[in-house]
């Protein structure tokens, strides 16, 4: 660590160091863009894994997570101050990691933080006339000066950029989302393609989609903001209903983060029992990302095939965790109630048939002529696009990047398993979700090894009554089953933490609509969508 | 009037009491004997013919398609005819939760759905907001900004709860007079009563 602080210093002098669970570089506002660039091109720092927007009470800032991917996936913290807290600004970096575009977006309209040169400043999630900005410690909760407003939101296609000028004022320069006499067609946020209530509007030249504009916030649910209010366990369950394909996942991670900050050891059976859900929870996406894709493209059949096994994955769910979804299981320290007496038997069935149910799909689906003309060489993503946009999970594996967390930051038992990280190198929306069919034998092998080698044991550590942090922040990713899904808290010792920040794998997916179905036809961009496999609750939090 | 429905006895039913004086409130002036044939017969047709608007918002949207899977098949009792345009559709069912972004929306699908329209909430964050009423952009229950028909609790409720759901409304669909003296009209009446600045806007 004491090696990477001298790179640091050789680049940018002026550098100060927290130590936490990653090492903290403290950058100045105005240095910012400056560090940034040689921190990606000198230092390697490729991957912009978070951008956590803060209010301090004093002053408001962004952290940023740096991931370099060529040096063992190392993470590093970046503290970025605003200068002045009311009328906040901060360089953006859209031009150095692609991904950040829809998070400042993100900052702006939680915190009200400006960003200098970003192209498209935008509200993201809230109606374009909300007042106010809601994660800022100091927002008017009043319901008077936002209520639930029945008139239509008005399109907005006005946006606008901001600049320095040679005072240091900042400067707005209108801009306009699409051109004057461009044809643009809107899809959503009610449409059975979407997946749920996303929105896009897409500008057409004939048939073939010149620009996606993303149009996010119709289940945006202020989660973070709620959490604020909450203490760590009642806060644990909303990572059931962001993602609730990957409710495990999300939830392990959430626990993880805690449990990091509070020093609990968890017990080997729950960290196998935890390790064991959440492939089945992968295995139960993946299958019903399969049926939605088939039925995307119009193959219902296929939708029927992929629920008949997810239904067995479930009724697993519901004999140790007493639900089919929203399982609430995992708590801080293990696990809340021990295994059904039936998992073992269930499981070894599930890892029995699925082998020979997923030849049956590849028959009815995968080699169908029709799925692949509709998925093969369509919606194009390079693997550099996948570093620099952040895309994680099967998606970004389909584009030959190799971002799996399970291998990257081991945790649970996933170190002591034996497990392929699929990969492939077609870069287009049947390697997406070919890696989705390949995932599924990889989890059936996990369980295959585990199944049988569950330690006896507690399910749970002694935790104390009232779960007070200390003050600091952590950051905790784990392999949720669309790619890499994080945890930020912040606690400033009190039993609520003082915020919360999830960094969704969807909200990342989204963000390459625009540049995955730019020059393809209109009918593809439901494909892509379908083969990206987003949840929007996930985005939208 | 007939409110039965097939295989169920009506002691599988909870709530009796207001079936039961919904019933009696229609029949206090009596029934035309013509009129009330054809009733019968178009309430046993559109009962048994549900066609539901797909509005999946979140969670609850994913156990409506197991419900429309093989397991659970609703094309037993005529639902499985899932519309993804409100004109085609014979009621909704909110599945997860309406924020204030998305309250314009709902409410324009709302109108464009074809009378005589039904609405179901399901799921905790439809019937009342849910884990997430306390926030500063979620409508805090669908009733808010909709005239509802069936509550669905649950988070997510289980394929069984949506069924039994979708039965309360088949009964109380089969108790309606389609002609003359038709529910939805007094429904509507009731809900401007309550908010009356609504008035004007549905149509």
């Amino acid at each position: 660590m004491s090696d990477l602080k001298d790179k640091i210093l050789k680049i940018y002098p002026a550098a100060t160091f927290e130590e936490g669970d990653t090492l903290q570089v403290n950058v100045v506002e105005k240095d910012w863009l400056g560090v940034a660039a040689k921190l990606k091109n000198d230092l390697g720092f490729d991957v912009l894994t978070a951008l956590v927007g803060m209010d301090w009470k004093e002053s408001v800032g962004v952290m940023y997570y740096l991931t370099a991917t060529g040096r063992d996936w190392e993470v590093i913290t970046v503290k970025v101050v605003a200068e002045d807290r009311d009328n906040a600004y901060i360089h953006s970096v859209t031009s150095l990691w692609k991904v950040a575009n829809f998070q400042e977006r993100e900052v702006y309209d939680m915190f009200g933080i400006k960003f200098i040169g970003h192209p498209d400043m935008r509200r993201f999630f809230l109606r374009n006339d909300w007042v106010g900005h809601p994660l800022r410690k100091d927002y008017d909760t009043n319901p008077e000066l936002n209520p639930i407003r029945l008139e239509d939101e008005q399109n907005e296609d006005d946006t606008r950029s901001y600049s320095l000028d040679d005072k240091g004022n900042v400067v707005e320069t209108p801009g306009k989302v699409f051109e004057e006499n461009e044809y643009v067609v809107n899809i959503g946020p009610q449409h059975p393609s979407t997946h749920g209530v996303m929105r896009f509007r897409a500008s057409l030249d004939g048939e073939v989609v010149k620009k996606v504009d993303v149009v996010s916030g119709y289940i945006h649910r202020g989660i973070e903001k709620l959490s604020e209010g909450l203490t760590y366990p009642q806060i644990l369950h909303f990572t059931d209903r962001m993602d609730y394909m990957s409710a495990h996942q999300n939830r392990h991670c959430l626990c993880m983060c805690i449990e990091k900050a509070l020093g609990i050891e968890v017990p080997r059976r729950a960290q196998v029992i935890r390790t064991m859900m959440d492939e089945l929870m992968r295995i139960s996406s993946h299958l019903l990302s399969f049926g939605c894709t088939a039925m995307d493209l119009g193959a219902t059949t296929a939708f029927f095939y992929g629920f008949r096994e997810r239904e067995m994955v479930l009724d697993i769910f519901e004999k140790t965790c007493g639900a089919r979804m929203s399982m609430n299981y995992n708590v801080i320290g293990g696990v809340i109630a021990d295994l059904h007496a039936d998992f073992q038997k269930d499981v070894k069935e599930l890892i029995r048939i699925m082998p020979e149910r997923l030849k049956e799909y590849h028959t009815v689906f995968s080699g169908n002529i029709i799925a692949k003309n509709r998925l093969v060489g369509v919606g194009h993503l390079s693997k550099e696009d996948a570093i620099n946009y952040d895309i994680t999970g099967p998606s970004g594996r389909g584009s030959n990047w190799s971002c799996d967390c399970r291998k990257k930051h081991p945790y649970a038992v996933y170190n002591e398993v034996q497990f392929d990280e699929v990969l492939m190198d077609g870069c287009d929306s049947y390697s997406r979700y070919m890696v989705r069919m390949k995932e599924i034998e990889q989890s059936c092998r996990i369980l295959e090894q585990l199944v049988d080698n569950i330690p006896e044991g507690d399910i749970r550590a002694q935790v104390p009554k009232i779960i007070k942090l200390p003050a600091g922040h952590w950051y905790q990713q784990v392999e949720a089953s669309r790619g890499t899904f994080g945890v930020y808290i912040e606690s400033t010792g009190e039993k609520n933490p003082f915020r919360v920040h999830f960094q969704s794998p969807c909200f990342n997916l989204v963000g390459v609509m625009d540049l995955t179905c730019s020059g393809y036809m209109i009918a593809d961009l439901i494909t892509i969508g379908a083969a990206l496999d987003f949840v929007i609750p996930d985005i939208d939090r | 009037m007939g409110v039965s429905i097939k295989s169920m006895s009506r002691d599988d039913f909870k709530n009796n009491d207001y079936i039961d004086k919904l019933v009696e409130e229609l029949n206090a002036t009596g029934a035309n004997v013509m009129v009330g044939k054809f009733d019968d017969l178009i309430n046993w047709g559109v009962a048994n013919s549900l066609w539901p608007l797909c509005f999946g918002t979140s969670c609850c949207a994913i156990e409506f398609m197991s419900l429309g899977a093989a397991r659970y098949d609703m094309a037993r009792f005529g639902f499985e005819v899932a519309r993804n345009s409100p004109r085609q559709a014979d009621y909704v069912m909110v599945q997860g939760t309406i924020v204030h972004r998305m309250a314009p929306v709902m409410r324009r699908l709302y109108e464009q759905l074809a009378e005589p329209k039904y609405v179901i909430a399901c799921g905790g964050c439809a019937v009342s907001g849910g884990p997430f009423k306390n926030s500063y952009c979620v409508v805090p229950g669908v009733d808010q900004i909709l005239p509802v028909d069936v509550y669905i609790p649950g988070c997510p409720p289980r394929p069984e709860a949506m069924f039994y759901g979708l039965m309360q409304l088949q009964r109380k669909i089969k108790v309606q007079k389609f002609f003359g003296g038709v529910n939805r009209k007094e429904k509507i009446e009731e809900f401007f009563a309550e908010h009356p600045e609504e008035r004007g806007q549905i149509g």
